[in-house]
């Protein structure tokens, strides 16, 4: 400072400290710049490129209607951390190896799989897969070629076309029976025994049945069977001369009901006695038919209802209106839930398969009970699979046993959607 | 007519009047009791409390106005589990009165309880769309084939939470709330089976037998009525404990469930005490 | 040949949709979604079928004073003014093509404050009728009925918080017996039983239906047989 302070005289001496400051500054930084661009370096050299993911796997996507190509990799190995984390990936695709690569789509780190549905039949493909890492990316080497197309058989359902030509062999068996003049034995079944009893009974008492072939449409096969039923009932009801009355909730019913009733007034030869008033529409929503039901039963008081077809909430409230006005009741139904309640509520009810099997016992037609008993059969071959599906596999779980195992799952296997 | 024949043939009415006040006083004077959520229950809310943040969770909403007393206590107690671990919500419906009680919830839960939540980055509201068991097997391909838009009609692109959904196998966890057809057994058949995605739901107790054969395997874990929803909530009242000053609608409506429940065993047990005395009577007459 | 032609329909398309399930090539693979389509557009256009037949049916019980014909009235207005308010869009957004469930719209109001109440007040009966249908049913008339009573009251109290207080004090070793775990055993395991051999016997059934339909065999869309 004192050597400064001679050679600048005419520098104050506070003037003389910030510049002696300042050139301290300045060889500091000089000395230490050197420092801070190696670690600005450094930092660039750590943003580097990320690893490479591997070579795509491609195929086209088996048993399909085209279309398709599954496309697999190797994840990079900065996926989700690493020096360079991978933060996810593009999927590229050219129709030339050596093309342009247009991206297709994009997956999160962690996922090593995409189906790409827009390929169209074929055209070859190529695919490359790229790796991000925010600003930075890395592209595979390409896939070989593949093209996407359609496949005439779905082999991974044959077990399921194996047991449906079992189960058709069966049935068509025994309607051939049938129809050759076998007798067949059908079980009792009390429900239907019943039928004729109520409508002697709405007779005697002057009073109309109530039919409800449920809530559901003409695609579900419960209404279907509910409606070949009132085809049956319509003829007896018909001879006996008794009030029928029809409530549907779905338009195409009404269309499909009011035509069976109508064949069968007119086969049972009281045509005079028919009216399109006795199928009627009220409306497609549950709870406003069932109001419609309940208010039908307690003004009307019919002496016989009967629920077959397709039930949900409604079936208790059904079930219970008609028991306080001291109807005879008659349900069937498939859905398993809506069972105890009819059960409960009921005199009569038809279980599940019943339903399906009352058209055929009421009609007594050769051919439709010959259908029946290939149903049993069928009931017969799902028990015996039951069987040794539970020996197996408590074998299995007992003994530990690797063949048990493999058989075990076998038979899980063959009852699967996919073989 | 004896006493005993009286107890018998109890006028329904009086049943029903019966039923109604078991269920009216417990409202009333707030009586509830304390839930202990069962295992089936207690692994949806471990799956989702599980879960990292951030994690893509599917609610589809399928039921509608009938049933939302025994689905919509379930929905919001997930719905607000979701948001207090920051999960992204994709909300969507096969039902088309489910779009409007997915809408509720939003409403209550996400707009109401969770101000800062921001539509398109925590939550989506994907809306109804026709197709049943149809529409899952599609979009467990391609789900953008069918949403082309959200609920209120933004372009799905332009949405920020669905950048990165191609599928259903992009979703972490999906859980249902159904009343019944296409429900919780058309997800785990077509979407969490063949993608191998977990599922699980609440649906109403009717339908609950139906779905047992599908656990554990098939279906991670299930809620059956407004007991699952209590038990959920429950579990998120022992986690959260800031909860329990919060109004827990299916702990609430136990009570008179539990007391209407009680009503009902005893005329059931009444019923059969008449039922032996006059079957005893008979006996001796005859 | 008026009841041949839809005997062949029924065959030809039920066998192609069997075939379906086999065959993912073009037009199989979409047949099932089409033919599902094509039958919710028929359905749509029944609708006008339907609603012709209420609005008849009523409009005679009216016209001829039958009895109860005021409440006929009160059918065909609701039935009106719903259609009128949601298929012109009244009080929301202009145009019809905007969402009748918009928000202020009349026929949301009308959703929200007449039909969702209604509806689950008809839902709202099953907790009544429950009640007077288990007093009725659950007596142990036979063994199985007294196995079905003991097994309603383990689920009746199960199923609520109450279980939990009657047997929660009972030791490890008989944890068993704890009544939502006894619930919780019933509903997993006999329930689950019984509901899947209905649910084997049900399919098999529509199965037989199925085949019985597609062989021409019933033949319920022709009306019954001569």
């Amino acid at each position: 400072m004192l050597h400064m302070e001679r050679a600048c005289p005419h520098l104050g001496r506070a003037s003389l400290f910030c510049v002696v400051v300042i050139l301290v500054v300045s060889v500091g930084f000089l000395s230490t710049a050197p420092a801070q661009e190696e670690t600005f370096e450094i930092s660039l050299a750590g943003a580097q490129t990320p690893a490479p993911p591997g070579v795509p796997e491609v195929h086209d996507t088996p048993y399909d209607a085209g279309g398709s190509i599954i496309v697999s990799w190797t994840l990079s190995a900065d996926d989700g951390g690493g020096k360079n984390h991978v933060s996810g990936y593009d999927i590229l695709r050219s129709t030339r190896i050596d093309g342009d690569y247009q991206v297709v789509s994009s997956v999160t780190k962690g996922v090593d799989r995409y189906v790409d549905t827009s390929a169209q039949d074929g055209t070859s493909y190529y695919y490359r897969i790229r790796a991000l890492a925010g600003e930075f990316f890395i592209d595979s080497s390409p896939s070989k070629a593949v093209i996407s197309s359609q496949q005439w058989y779905n082999v991974e359902r044959s077990n399921l076309l194996v047991i449906a030509a079992i189960l058709s062999f069966f049935i068509i068996f025994y309607i051939t029976r049938a129809k050759k003049g076998k007798k067949l034995f059908i079980r009792r079944i009390a429900g239907l025994e019943a039928v004729d009893e109520a409508v002697g009974r709405a007779t005697e008492m002057g009073k109309s049945i109530l039919y409800v072939p449920g809530i559901q449409d003409l695609d579900d096969v419960q209404t279907v069977a509910g409606i070949t039923i009132l085809g049956s009932l319509a003829k007896t009801i018909a001879k006996y001369d008794t009030k029928l009355d029809v409530p549907v909730s779905r338009s195409m019913v009404l269309a499909a009901a009011r035509e069976t009733v109508k064949q069968s007034y007119l086969s049972a030869g009281r045509p005079d006695a028919y009216s399109d008033d006795i199928v009627h529409y009220v409306t497609d929503e549950q709870f406003g038919y069932v109001a419609f039901l309940d208010g039908t039963m307690v003004r009307n008081k019919p002496a016989a209802c009967f629920y077959l077809g397709s039930f949900f909430a409604e079936s208790l409230i059904l079930a219970e209106t008609g028991n306080s006005i001291g109807a005879i009741q008659v349900a069937g139904t498939a859905q398993p839930a809506q069972l105890p309640f009819f059960v409960a509520a009921c005199d009569y009810t038809l279980i599940g398969e019943e339903l399906f099997a009352a058209s055929a016992y009421l009609s007594k037609e050769p051919r439709a009970l010959g259908s029946l008993k290939g149903a049993d059969a069928g009931k017969v071959l799902a028990s015996l699979a039951i069987g040794f599906g539970v020996l197996f596999e408590t074998l299995r779980v007992l003994t530990g046993s690797q063949a048990m195992a493999k058989v075990s799952d076998f038979i899980i296997r063959l009852f699967s959607l996919r073989f | 007519m004896s006493v005993v024949e009286k107890l018998g043939n109890v006028d329904r009415r009086i049943i029903f009047l019966l039923i109604a006040l078991a269920v009216i006083i417990p409202l009333v004077f707030n009586i509830s009791f304390m839930e202990h959520p069962t295992p089936i229950v207690q692994v949806i809310f471990d799956k989702i409390e599980s879960l990292p943040e951030g994690s893509k969770i599917l609610l589809p909403f399928d039921y509608g106005p009938s049933t939302a007393p025994e689905l919509e206590p379930m929905a919001t107690a997930v719905t607000r589990h979701c948001c207090k671990k920051n999960h992204k919500m994709y909300i969507m419906a096969l039902w088309p009165t489910g779009q409007a009680q997915a809408l509720r919830v939003i409403e209550n839960v996400i707009e109401g309880e969770f101000p800062d939540k921001v539509y398109g980055t925590d939550y989506v509201h994907l809306g109804y769309k026709a197709g049943g068991y149809g529409l899952i097997n599609t979009i467990l391909a391609d789900l953008k084939k069918m949403y082309t838009t959200d609920a209120p009609g933004t372009h799905i692109d332009e949405i920020p939470m669905m950048s990165d959904i191609q599928n259903l196998r992009d979703f972490a966890f999906i859980c249902n709330f159904s009343a019944g057809f296409p429900g919780l057994k058309e997800w785990v058949q077509f979407a969490g089976d063949p993608g191998d995605i977990p599922v699980a739901g609440g649906t109403t107790a009717v339908s609950a037998p139906l779905l047992y054969p599908y656990y554990p395997r098939q279906m991670l874990g299930m809620m059956g009525g407004l007991k699952g929803a209590a038990e959920y909530e429950a579990s998120l009242v022992h986690q959260y404990p800031e909860y329990e000053q919060v109004y827990q609608r299916a702990i609430a409506i136990m009570g008179p469930q539990a007391i209407a429940h009680l009503v009902i065993i005893i005329f059931i047990i009444i019923g059969n005490i008449t039922f032996f005395i006059e079957k005893k009577r008979q006996k001796k007459v005859g | 040949m008026r009841r041949r032609i839809p005997i062949i329909i029924t065959f030809v398309v039920g066998t192609a949709l069997i075939l379906a399930m086999f065959i993912p090539h073009t037009p199989f693979s979409s047949l099932d979604e089409n033919l599902s389509v094509y039958f919710d557009i028929i359905a749509v256009f029944a609708f006008i079928l339907g609603g012709g037949n209420l609005l008849r049916v009523h409009l005679v019980r009216i016209q001829r004073k039958k009895v109860d014909w005021p409440y006929s009235f009160v059918t065909i207005i609701g039935f009106l003014f719903m259609l009128i308010i949601g298929f012109f869009k009244i009080g929301g957004p202009p145009g019809l093509t905007g969402d009748f469930l918009a928000e202020g719209s009349w026929f949301r109001f009308m959703f929200e404050a007449v039909f969702n109440p209604l509806q689950a007040t008809m839902f709202s009966l099953l907790a009544f009728f429950v009640a007077s249908a288990a007093y009725r049913a659950f007596r142990a008339k036979t063994k199985e009925a007294t196995i079905l009573l003991i097994s309603a009251f383990i689920i009746l109290v199960g199923r609520t918080p109450i279980g939990h207080y009657f047997t929660f004090w009972l030791p490890k070793q008989l944890e068993f017996l704890h009544i939502p775990t006894l619930a919780n055993w019933i509903m997993g395991w006999p329930n689950t039983a019984g509901q899947r051999a209905i649910m084997i016997g049900i399919a098999l059934g529509v199965i037989a239906t199925s085949l019985r339909i597609i062989l021409g065999i019933e033949r319920p869309y022709l009306g019954a047989e001569k």
